[in-house]
């Protein structure tokens, strides 16, 4: 019981990923009808910000290293410890968070640059040559990402505070067993917050009310002198901040690599179609879902009965959904049906 | 007359059993890149041009040991070339290098990228050898990529230095007589380890085995498996195979904390192996009390690349390694002397590994006194050497396996850099790491006279 209570929040950790990832795609999609193979670099490009910020915050002097006997070699202290001390010690520790700060106006910043740039250009072409490009954008940004930090991971640590483990088992009275990375249960929750705030905005402002009504009847709303395309333009920034978002706070999860964006990209798309493409609720749904799903298919029980199968597990259930529901679990009629 | 048994006339079955004979004799005397006339593919003497091939990650999961390895392989070349301070040249015993070239020979090279995939590294292998015209190619970080071009090199007949590469199986079931690994194996690791674990850890412990699902993982898991339970009754209570590239462990992580298990074991490497640890570390696992025990994690083969991204999760961990930058015997300090005044910082175990490969490449040229493999395999089996990092080393004929000294190491409690992540904590005899060629998990290789 409390293994699958275990795997139950780790699906909804990684669900949590998915579903910010598959909501800015369908964002994309629902308002711009663009295949954006792009959006798993923006989860990356939003991780890699809190790689800067941090290198940013531990610039440091060179001191000689006296343990290195063979060569002359330098260690680094970096320049906010020397200056602030504790104070200093505090700010690169919290270093992801502050990463915010300065991933909310830069990723904004590239999804305008890319939508405008680059995308545009391509709305009224095939869905095919969208696919080539936006892929292609993709591998270019992950080499640039590459040739600027390398192939390794870097780790980025969570705020002391947030390190080690949280005992809900004894929250809920279910006993010692059931610790989790305190972290993981932000990320959750901070997926949660984010998934609630875009639907909040697309709800119940004016501005989401017309992207709405233009994902709905885009010629209609342009023929009521609303400026639709400006509007969409922005909601591909939004989505970018979105999928950068993700990618930042779960940089203390994963330690940020350049190819990091395209191993949740597939996985992403795979969740969109599942969830119904187009659907908003469709994407978050699939995504908590497939997490869960995966996370259950990774058991060794599991294993021992089906071997692989937590790798296909998704695909699996995908065509299952497919079969049953063509159009996906919430997907709206007419949408990539021409 | 014609004596005919189920209408297979005699003269047939002789011509047959003659045929078969040639066959089943020919894998003894037959050199794939040989000629009658002593010719042979990419002589240096016929094109004027001596070519050596370094075919690297430089790109994927394990691209920065791939770089790292690049670095050491241009160090060689400028040495063999007699540019720099010579680096091991000075140190290497018995040395034949005369600092210009490889017989006389200016060296040139070319490089390709493995991605980590067996087919694109083959493709970059043949490329080098039907287009650049290699008489060597070396490089690795794959076991899966160095078994799949150590057969390319022994269908072409140009000879392969493996980098880095620890499964059993490249010098196992897999050798190949155009193959030669200067780098140790899993089961070599788990020979060093044995004692170290017990000795750290006690006996009847039970153990969960996190294994990337390839080639090494397999191998580096049944020898910790093994080895274990036969001197210390360490029991396995799961081993589970994870997909290289998984990124996120946490599901394979989390069964762990309610199965019993009191040790894990990360049969993982390069970035897998980081991730792996540093989520290990989140879930709390080290600070567990399990079978009234503390909660043990291992990890069999260690690099200082990989201790660099680890960072403090590597603290008080134990492993194995083929070689670190910090020993202090000449060889060694030649080799982090050259390549940190070359690069600014120390060179992991796989820039050792490659750097010494390409030397006793070269040395072993100069001993036969011809780029012709048949003679350079030769020169290289049975051949002992020193003072190249890990003591006086025999390059074993029965299996083309170097046989030598390995490290346990362990995570530095106190680094006091990001290059003093690991500390040595026992050098393993040669004589302990030797084991029979064609026993256990290396039964079923190819043989040669």
């Amino acid at each position: 019981m409390d293994a699958i209570l275990l795997q139950i929040l780790n699906g909804l950790d990684k669900g949590g990923a998915y579903a910010l990832i598959a909501l800015g795609l369908t964002l994309i999609f629902g308002t711009l009808g663009v295949v954006n193979f792009a959006h798993g670099a923006l989860f990356m490009l939003g991780a890699f910000v809190a790689v800067s910020v941090r290198e940013v915050l531990t610039i440091s002097t060179k001191v000689k290293d006296e343990s290195v006997t063979f060569f002359e070699a330098f260690k680094e202290i970096p320049y906010l410890e020397l200056w602030l001390g504790d104070t200093g010690k505090a700010i690169i520790d919290w270093s992801v968070p502050i990463s915010i700060l300065i991933a909310l106006p830069v990723m904004l910043l590239i999804g305008l640059v890319m939508e405008r740039g680059l995308i545009r250009h391509f709305y009224r072409r095939a869905h095919a040559d969208q696919i080539l490009v936006t892929f292609g954008l993709a591998i270019v940004v992950q080499e640039i990402i590459k040739a600027i930090y390398g192939a390794n991971p870097i780790p980025q640590p969570a705020p002391e505070m947030f390190s080690g483990t949280f005992n809900i088992g004894a929250l809920f009275g279910l006993g010692d067993n059931i610790v989790y990375p305190k972290w993981r249960i932000v990320y959750l929750f901070f997926a949660l917050g984010i998934i609630g705030a875009v639907f909040a905005f697309l709800q119940f402002t004016t501005f989401g009310m017309v992207v709405r009504a233009g994902m709905a009847d885009r010629q209609t709303v342009q023929l009521l002198g609303i400026n639709i395309t400006k509007r969409f333009s922005i909601v591909f920034g939004l989505a970018a901040v979105v999928a950068g978002m993700a990618g930042l706070m779960y940089t203390p999860i994963l330690s940020p690599n350049y190819h990091m964006g395209m191993d949740f990209l597939v996985l992403s798309f795979v969740v969109v179609v599942v969830g119904g493409m187009g659907s908003l609720p469709g994407a978050v749904a699939a995504g908590f879902l497939l997490g869960i799903l995966q996370s259950f298919a990774s058991m060794n029980e599991v294993k021992q009965i089906i071997p692989g199968i937590d790798q296909v597990i998704i695909y699996l259930v995908a065509m299952i959904v497919l079969l049953v529901r063509p159009r996906g679990l919430m997907g709206r009629k007419g949408v990539m049906e021409d | 007359m014609t004596d005919k048994t189920n209408g297979v006339s005699r003269r047939t079955v002789l011509k047959g059993t003659a045929a078969s004979a040639a066959a089943i004799a020919v894998p003894s005397f037959y050199i794939p890149n040989a000629t009658a006339a002593g010719a042979f593919r990419n002589d240096p003497a016929a094109s004027g041009k001596c070519v050596l091939g370094f075919n690297v990650p430089q790109t994927g999961a394990y691209a920065d040991e791939g770089a790292d390895e690049l670095r050491a392989f241009k160090l060689a070349v400028k040495h063999l070339n007699g540019e720099g301070d010579g680096g091991m040249m000075n140190t290497m015993k018995p040395m034949n290098l005369k600092g210009n070239g490889i017989l006389g020979m200016k060296v040139e090279y070319v490089t390709g990228d493995t991605q980590t995939k067996s087919d694109a590294a083959r493709a970059s292998a043949k490329r080098m050898i039907e287009k650049d015209g290699v008489i060597m190619f070396s490089g690795g970080s794959s076991s899966g990529v160095a078994i799949a071009v150590q057969a390319l090199a022994e269908e072409m007949g140009t000879i392969f230095m493996s980098g880095l590469t620890h499964s059993n199986d490249t010098t196992g079931k897999d050798r190949r007589r155009h193959g030669f690994r200067h780098m140790f194996n899993c089961h070599q690791s788990a020979l060093a380890l044995r004692p170290v674990l017990d000795k750290a850890y006690g006996k009847d412990r039970q153990v969960y085995h996190l294994t990337a699902d390839y080639s090494w993982g397999w191998s580096q898991q049944d020898s910790i498996e093994k080895g274990m339970a036969a001197e210390s009754n360490w029991q396995t209570v799961a081993n589970v195979k994870t997909p290289v590239g998984a990124g996120d462990f946490s599901q394979y992580i989390t069964p762990i904390l309610n199965s019993g298990a009191d040790t894990l074991v990360l049969n993982h490497y390069g970035g897998d192996m980081v991730n792996s640890l540093t989520q290990a570390m989140q879930f709390g696992l080290k600070d567990k009390q399990v079978n009234g025990r503390d909660f043990q994690i291992i990890v069999p083969l260690f690099s200082r690349l990989m201790a660099k991204g680890a960072g403090d999760n590597m603290k008080g961990i134990l492993g194995s390694t083929n070689w670190n930058w910090k020993l202090t015997d000449e060889g060694s300090k030649a080799f982090v002397k050259s390549f940190g005044q070359e690069y600014g910082f120390p060179p992991s175990q796989a820039a050792h590994t490659c750097y010494v490969q390409t030397m006793l490449y070269a040395d072993a040229v100069e001993r036969a006194g011809s780029f012709e493999p048949a003679a350079v395999i030769a020169a290289l089996e049975d051949h002992e050497f020193d003072g190249m990092g890990n003591g006086a080393s025999l390059y074993r004929k029965a299996d083309h396996q170097v046989m030598k000294n390995a490290l346990v190491v362990e995570g530095n409690t106190n680094p006091t850099s990001d290059f003093d992540r690991l500390s040595v904590k026992e050098v393993v005899s040669r004589e302990r790491l030797t084991y029979d060629p064609n026993e256990g998990p290396f039964a079923g290789g190819a043989q040669w006279s």
